[in-house]
């Protein structure tokens, strides 16, 4: 499928034709909100395609039993919804976003039996017949999958997981195999669904940051940032200037303490142990540091609801910095290293890789996208305060392997270091006491969509309040991880190479379970 | 190789005695102190006590903490404790998260491929009470609503000097016929 410039539309066309009623809603990114009927649903994907936009997430409310979508074109959002009457199966749109698949199967079994996809695909996916509203209260076993057979002279099967060897979170992968050579892998996941979108109902919104964070633990600054950020637009709130820039701030050390890790991993798991021995030295000493100055190793419920609950004086500004000038040539000497080790370049090099243009048919996102070629930095948008004043700058390599996603991993850390340092530097004055009024929970909540590039991709996070005698409650919420589209990307980069590969080919996008499974 | 090599000397040694670190708190006393139950856990196992995580629907955040185990600071091997792939060479479970009810049954089958005498150890406020996502059409809650836990390690997630502590702690307790041989 091609698409000639003339038939690309623009955002705005497409809300014309296919969502007439959207509204523009307040937040950080230009957004449009709108109803899209059942008969334009599968042309509004088309059209957005076509226009090289992209699919975001897809997810289903019970609440008013709504399909919702996101989609990115360019810089603007479009957040369209579907309303669905029962029997009447929903177009599928995988045949545009192949993302699409799994995230329609999840929406269907959060559903119930409410809503139904004409799509060829019908397995349930997170639904692992376990769940204790389908009549068992008594824990039941996990039905069988079906996965895809693989036949042919001397194809055999590998199972792994959900229980994995290492200490990594339940998932379970299916390999076909010839002799060492990987023909087919497809991983059945949802092993740690928690029906954590229930809690937040039951929640107040001015807690419902604590939950958030605890969706992905190497996550839960992006995710409470996005959080809050979906909430504060919903309710009108203005954050002041200080408590974004501590935001950056804790996002970024989020990012290097990741990178410091993976690094260290993917070293080890190439058989350099000692990569591993000194990345997670450094790694100790970024999360002490962070537990010395602002109160948590994983920077856990430091974003709050209007700001944030820590705060920086000039000591501890002096410690991040010192922090910041002792890592970078331990960074840059350790880079030296792993490029000048022949035999970690050599199991590097070449391995599960995944060329642009398949990237970008299948919605590859974030950091792994970053090592294949797409350009795309939610931190690079200009009215994402306060990146739109750091000019944070793009790390992109074009070869796709696991020697590009190294590479992506030690430039962004380098990236992120100076980052932080330019917020210590800038920080703005924090206000005076009593000069901003108190926030309120303003009398007619709305709806909101807070995005946040998180270090593995960009989160999501779309909220819906309603107004109660109590005030106002979460109607609806989702929270979107990357990795829902870059799941499906891993089982194609390791095609073709050997079982014995997975392990460091899997590390090198090290994707969420947790943040996909909910 | 002259690279790794001066990377190596540079820095050198920066294993802690485990009571060096800040956690090691006042609250233990002298003779519980982590010292003290690794030198009776290797006079009684006399070999290392061998570790599987398991996990049952956590955040990924315990796990993390774990994996800082293994740095080098803690030293946890040092301490004979140790990792193992697999539930058939474990002697203690760590298990973490609310209890998934699409991971009870790997669950419940990794413990039952575990050799008695085992310990089953809940790290983390989720596995401990539920934490924040308690009881729901997805999760049982506690891990000791499924099965008897001979320790809970609460913290959201247990910082690591914390989690050797209580694990070096507890064992020290055990009655000897209690241990591995
Ligand atoms: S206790 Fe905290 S860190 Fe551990 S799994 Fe639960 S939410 Fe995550």
């Amino acid at each position: 499928m091609t698409s000639s410039p003339t038939d690309r539309k623009s955002l705005h066309h497409l809300i014309q034709d296919y969502c007439p009623d959207a509204g523009r809603l307040p937040g950080p990114f230009p957004l449009w909100r709108g109803a899209c009927s059942p008969a334009h649903w599968a042309p509004l994907a088309e059209g957005v395609w076509q226009a090289q936009g992209r699919l975001v997430a897809l997810w289903w409310s019970s609440e008013g039993a709504v399909l919702q979508a996101t989609y990115v074109l360019g810089r603007e959002v479009l957040w369209a919804s579907l309303a669905h009457s029962a029997g009447h199966p929903v177009a599928d749109i995988s045949p545009w976003f192949p993302g699409a698949n799994r995230l329609q199967r999840a929406a269907a079994d959060l559903a119930s039996g409410a809503l139904a996809f004409a799509a060829a695909d019908q397995r349930p996916w997170l639904d692992h017949g376990c769940w204790a509203q389908q009549g068992h209260q008594e824990p039941a076993p996990n039905l069988p999958y079906a996965f895809v057979p693989v036949t042919g002279e001397g194809v055999h099967e590998i199972a792994v997981g959900p229980v994995h060897a290492g200490i990594i979170e339940p998932g379970h992968f299916r390999f076909s195999v010839v002799g060492e050579k990987v023909l087919r892998l497809e991983a059945h996941l949802g092993y740690t669904h928690k029906g954590a979108v229930a809690h937040w109902r039951q929640l107040p919104p001015l807690q419902g940051h604590r939950l958030a964070a605890r969706l992905c633990g190497d996550s839960t600054v992006a995710y409470s940032w996005a959080y809050c950020m979906a909430l504060e637009a919903a309710l009108g709130w203005l954050v002041p200037e200080r408590s974004l820039w501590l935001r950056a701030l804790l996002l970024e050390r989020e990012r290097v303490a990741n990178h410091l890790g993976d690094l260290g991993a993917l070293g080890n798991d190439a058989g350099f142990a000692v990569g591993l021995a000194h990345f997670s030295r450094l790694r100790e000493d970024w999360l002490r540091l962070s537990n010395t100055v602002f109160g948590h190793r994983l920077l856990m419920d430091r974003i709050t609801p209007g700001g944030v609950c820590c705060d920086l004086q000039a000591p501890q500004c002096a410690l991040l910095q010192a922090q910041c000038a002792a890592l970078e040539p331990e960074v840059l000497a350790l880079r030296d290293i792993y490029e000048g080790h022949a035999g970690l370049q050599d199991r590097f090099g070449a391995t599960g890789q995944v060329l642009p243009a398949l990237a970008r048919q299948l919605g590859l996102t974030g950091l792994a996208g970053r090592a294949s070629g797409i350009a795309r930095d939610l931190r690079r948008h200009p009215q994402w305060a306060p990146y739109n004043a750091l000019d944070v700058q793009l790390v992109l390599r074009e070869e796709g392997d696991v020697a590009a996603r190294v590479a992506v991993r030690f430039d962004e850390t380098l990236e992120s270091l100076r980052l932080i340092r330019l917020v210590l530097e800038h920080l703005p004055p924090a206000e005076p006491a009593g000069a901003a009024a108190a926030p309120a929970l303003s009398a007619a909540p709305g709806s909101g969509l807070g995005r946040v590039e998180g270090w593995r991709g960009e989160i999501q996070v779309a909220l819906q309040l309603q107004a109660t005698p109590q005030g106002p409650t979460v109607s609806d919420i989702h929270l979107h991880d990357p990795s829902w589209h870059n799941w499906p990307v891993l089982e194609h980069a390791i095609l073709g190479n050997i079982v014995p590969d997975f392990p460091l080919i899997n590390k090198s996008f090290n994707l969420c379970y947790s943040g996909h499974d909910q | 190789m002259w690279k790794l090599l001066n990377q190596i000397t540079r820095t050198g040694l920066c294993s802690e005695k485990p009571s060096a670190a800040p956690w090691a708190c006042n609250t233990l006393p002298q003779e519980h102190s982590p010292e003290a139950a690794q030198h009776a856990l290797l006079k009684i196992v006399g070999r290392a006590l061998t570790i599987r995580a398991i996990d049952a629907g956590s955040c990924n955040g315990c796990e993390l903490e774990m994996h800082a185990l293994s740095n080098p600071y803690y030293n946890l091997e040092g301490a004979g404790l140790r990792f193992v792939a697999s539930p058939r060479h474990a002697d203690l479970l760590l298990v973490t998260g609310p209890v998934a009810r699409n991971m009870l049954q790997p669950l419940l089958r990794t413990i039952e491929a575990t050799p008695r005498p085992r310990f089953v150890v809940a790290l983390g406020e989720c596995a401990c009470t539920g934490g924040w996502f308690g009881d729901s059409y997805a999760t049982l809650g506690a891990l000791s609503r499924v099965l008897p836990v001979d320790l809970h390690i609460p913290g959201c997630p247990p910082e690591p000097g914390f989690i050797l502590a209580c694990l070096l702690n507890f064992l020290q307790r055990l009655p000897a016929e209690r241990l591995p041989a």
